[in-house]
């Protein structure tokens, strides 16, 4: 077993579900991030893009802000070139025709005991764990 | 204006839980796939730190009439297990488990400067564009 970052695994998860509780209380959204990058790209109702553009702006802004206070981020890359492209391409596409990511069905989506979000993430963990056995295991 | 400043806000305290769990090293997320290996359970302790806070917080919050700073609660509306919502879930899961990144860390992670997660970004957005072409406009 490699060693598990605990606490900062707590401390960082009770953070992202505050994050997502005070989106839900003061601007009456869900957390998906998926679903918010998303408007960003392709949205049909005005007033919709700005309030998700500077989510994300916020997202980018919290990793740097914990970059500066660690000294950079801890980022080990576990694909190159052709291959991440591939896996960016299916996280897009797949997330999309879901209609949600971990944060979508994962965080939020279990909070509201949605069965949707509940069958979406037991798929999307089981298949990424037999994608990783068979890439790293097998082939 | 308000409502934009708490996105920001809200954003940047999600981003911040993101890299403080280590969720945007893909490392650590294979790790935590990868159950035949040297097993990472970090990526557990995360989504208990958050589901700690969101199981009991978002019925508390959906009690209230509207939120603070809109007119109504926006919650997704479908309800039924369509076969989108499991071939989206099985095509993101092989993604997910090729690069170890879904969607809010490698967003997250675009502050490292890193042109492989830039990469990773670009093809994410072409892929979400792709599939919007597949739904039916109203």
């Amino acid at each position: 077993m490699a060693e598990p970052n605990i606490i900062g695994g707590l401390l960082g998860g009770a953070l992202i579900g505050l994050a997502a509780a005070l989106l839900l209380l003061l601007n009456g959204r869900i957390a998906g991030i998926s679903g918010i990058l998303g408007g960003v790209i392709k949205s049909n109702v005005a007033g919709e893009r700005s309030w998700r553009a500077a989510f994300i702006l916020g997202l980018v802004g919290g990793a740097a802000l914990d970059a500066f206070m660690r000294g950079g981020l801890p980022l080990r890359m576990q694909a190159a070139g052709p291959t991440l492209l591939l896996a960016g391409l299916l996280v897009g596409f797949g997330t999309r025709l879901a209609s949600g990511c971990t944060s979508g069905h994962g965080v939020c989506g279990l909070a509201r005991r949605s069965p949707r979000s509940l069958v979406a993430t037991m798929i999307f963990m089981v298949v990424a764990a037999l994608t990783v056995f068979m890439t790293r295991h097998i082939f | 204006m308000a409502s934009i400043a708490s996105a920001f806000l809200v954003g940047t305290l999600f981003g911040f839980g993101l890299a403080v769990s280590e969720m945007i090293d893909p490392a650590r997320v294979i790790g935590f796939l990868d159950v035949a290996g040297r097993w990472d359970p970090t990526l557990l302790f995360v989504m208990g730190g958050a589901l700690a806070v969101t199981l009991p917080g978002f019925p508390l919050i959906l009690r209230r009439a509207r939120p603070l700073l809109a007119e109504f609660f926006a919650l997704p509306t479908k309800s039924k297990l369509d076969g989108s919502l499991i071939v989206g879930a099985i095509i993101f899961g092989i993604g997910w488990g090729i690069a170890g990144f879904c969607p809010g860390p490698a967003l997250a992670a675009l502050a490292s400067g890193s042109p492989a997660v830039a990469l990773f970004v670009v093809a994410m957005i072409a892929g979400q564009w792709a599939a919007s072409l597949l739904e039916t406009r109203p």
